[in-house]
């Protein structure tokens, strides 16, 4: 196990380089520079040519890469050209917003989406069962910056209940988190309805009925365990994407998270901060999602066994 | 009805069921899988139920648990006694109390019997701990590692999962979950079928031995007659959703009367006749959904007359322990193949 999870880790050094250089390149190759924003208007040809010689800019795309990739090396992920702050200390203040928005919306759609997909599964064919599933439909198709905007008009404007935009309450966070949670919510539900179909007919349960375990726990200890993983999978991916940042949920809101970080960085041609907060994200949903496969092992012990035999392999 | 008594033995039958009815209502169609059922059974005697595929035997045992999945089955009616409880009049809450304490079931397949994602011991365990008051789970999963050993398993295997296991042993394991409380009645339904033939009969050993030691009823749903001859004391043969013939295992394997069953030995091979040939029973078992009017064995039935088509025949007693459903007895002269050898 252990085997496996440090090979996990090294496998992010290639993804990190990979990564760092798409992102370096297209940048660069977008249109407009740094030095025209921040050069005075009435500068000289040659005054914005010395400018550009400080940011590096004589020098061809590729040097400059290996020049930003020589500090990173050292831990030195650049410094913004617009507010002269370390990359790394920008991307670790929007951090903690980021997450307290990613973990609320989990929460909301795991709390809704279980109960919820179980209840479908096991009632599969009744009004319960399609009710949930064209809501979740409905939840799924749903644009987010849409239902951003309907509940800002609705709660914010109409009524004047939550704040419309902005951070720092527990109010703060609901609208947004409401947002990213309606998409999620939809799909964990389907997930968990059609993980819970393949294992409600098993006969294991039957064994378990025969047992004389009650139906409550005949769904909640004996079928949900065995359709977790899907589950797992979904919560998993989607904590990644959204500690990626929820782009377009944190634009609506005016949410400081680190997809506004981003977006920012990229309409100004921030480019040590875009590179920057890049190579953080993938770093981050990478050891997210080595935490999911790992969680499967603790699961379901088959699994388990493979990663056993994964380093017998290696071993001999 | 006094007639109709003769698997009863003794005192209070631990099983009784009485006219049972079970169709499966689907969305176009239904499934009428058992059209009429009697069985009674003393305590510490083992019943062979046999029959194709498809007869309605599994239905029959899972509705003694009150198991049979609905929708889409149905108990449409009859009568459910098992060790004294009404099963039909039970709450679910009573019905979870008597499943696993007073009568419990193996099921055919021990592959997909045991739940993957706990260990053998824990599975065990929870029959244990469900059923006997005052005990922490401690001691269940103490219990249950006795009960391991006693299924020829060793104890510290209780911590592995499923998985781990061969089919034989989860046989074992599937065997120590039912037998963990000690019931007064099992169903085995086809316990060994899905074994390799080495295995089968430590695993029938094994069985016999452990209901013996703790005097449970048994009912041995088999298609297999060399493990019914092996192992019980009565015998009903079931065809279509009814029984149509039951009686000691003497009775119907000696004087065999029902062309049914007579066509089940046929198909046997037997290493002491020099046949060139089995004789199969000719067709296939009617379509569920759409059973003949009259006796169902009668499209395959060699001995079949018109009267045969009219009506289905009722159980009738012909020997002290014996009964059989064939319009044909109602000639005195009649008798199967079989008979006159």
């Amino acid at each position: 196990m252990y085997r496996y999870v440090i090979k996990r880790l090294l496998m992010l050094i290639p993804v990190v380089i990979g990564v760092s250089f798409l992102v370096f390149m297209v940048i660069n190759l977008a249109p407009g520079d740094i030095i025209s924003q921040i050069a005075p208007e009435d500068a000289t040809v040659e005054e914005l040519a010395e400018l550009r010689a400080e940011y590096g800019f004589d020098k061809p795309t590729i040097v400059r890469y290996f020049n930003y990739m020589k500090g990173m090396l050292r831990g030195d992920l650049g410094t913004s050209y617009i507010t002269g702050e370390p990359v790394f200390e920008s991307y670790m203040r929007r951090l903690p917003n980021t997450l307290a928005l990613a973990l609320a919306s989990i929460f909301v759609s795991v709390v809704i989406s279980i109960p919820l997909g179980i209840i479908s599964a096991v009632k599969q064919g009744t009004w319960k069962d399609n009710v949930t599933m064209v809501v979740a439909l409905l939840g799924l198709s749903m644009p987010n910056f849409w239902l951003g905007l309907l509940l800002i008009i609705l709660f914010a404007l109409n009524w004047g209940l939550l704040p419309s935009y902005g951070y720092g309450t527990f109010k703060h966070l609901i609208l947004p988190a409401i947002t990213v949670g309606t998409g999620l919510t939809a799909m964990l539900t389907r997930t968990t309805r059609s993980s819970m179909l393949d294992v409600v007919r098993q006969d294991y349960l039957r064994t378990a009925r025969a047992k004389g375990v009650s139906e409550r726990d005949v769904i909640y200890k004996h079928a949900l365990k065995n359709a977790l993983i899907p589950i797992i999978t979904v919560v998993g991916t989607q904590l990644a994407s959204c500690l990626g940042g929820a782009l377009i949920t944190e634009t609506v809101f005016a949410w400081p998270g680190v997809g506004r970080l981003i977006l920012d960085s990229v309409n100004s041609r921030d480019i040590p901060m875009v590179t920057g907060c890049i190579i953080l994200k993938t770093i981050t949903i990478s050891i997210i999602l080595l935490i999911v496969d790992l969680l499967y092992a603790v699961v379901d012990p088959r699994i388990k066994a493979q990663y056993a035999g994964r380093r017998k392999k290696s071993n001999g | 009805m006094e007639e109709n008594k003769v698997l009863e033995t003794g005192s209070e039958p631990v099983l009784d069921i009485e006219n049972l009815v079970i169709h499966f209502e689907l969305e176009d169609e239904t499934v009428y899988a058992v059209n009429g059922v009697d069985m009674k059974l003393g305590k510490g005697k083992i019943l062979g139920l046999v029959g194709e595929t498809g007869a309605g035997k599994t239905t029959t045992a899972l509705s003694a648990l009150r198991l049979v999945p609905d929708p889409p089955g149905v108990i449409k009616s009859g009568k459910i006694m098992v060790a004294g409880h009404d099963m039909m009049k039970l709450t679910p809450a009573e019905l979870q109390k008597v499943r696993g304490k007073e009568v419990s079931m193996i099921f055919q397949d021990p592959m997909t019997s045991l739940n993957p994602v706990y260990t053998v011991g824990q599975q065990i365990a929870e029959s244990i701990y469900l059923h006997e008051e005052n005990m922490t789970s401690k001691e269940a999963y103490k219990r249950a590692e006795e009960m391991l050993e006693l299924v020829g398993i060793p104890a510290y295997r209780a911590g592995d999962y499923p998985h781990q296991f061969s089919g034989g042993m989860k046989q074992r394991v599937v065997i120590a979950i039912a037998l963990a409380c000690n019931p007064k009645l099992l169903f085995a339904d086809e316990p060994t079928t899905a074994l390799d033939v080495t295995i089968q009969a430590q695993v029938l050993d094994l069985m016999k031995d452990l209901i013996k030691k703790q005097g449970t009823s048994v009912v041995m749903i088999t298609h297999d007659l060399g493990i019914v001859a092996e192992t019980c004391d009565d015998v009903a043969v079931m065809y279509a959703g009814r029984i149509v013939e039951e009686g000691s295992l003497e009775a119907v394997f000696n004087q065999t009367m029902h062309p049914y069953t007579e066509g089940l030995f046929n198909s046997l091979p037997n290493i002491n006749e020099d046949m060139e040939e089995l004789k199969p029973i000719p067709g296939l078992m009617p379509d569920p959904t759409n059973l003949p009017k009259g006796c169902a064995f009668a499209p395959r039935c060699p001995y079949a007359t018109e009267r045969c088509s009219e009506k289905v025949p009722e159980l009738k007693k012909v020997g002290e322990h014996h009964r059989v459903a064939c319009s044909a007895y109602e000639d005195p002269s009649f008798h199967i193949a079989r008979r006159s050898k």
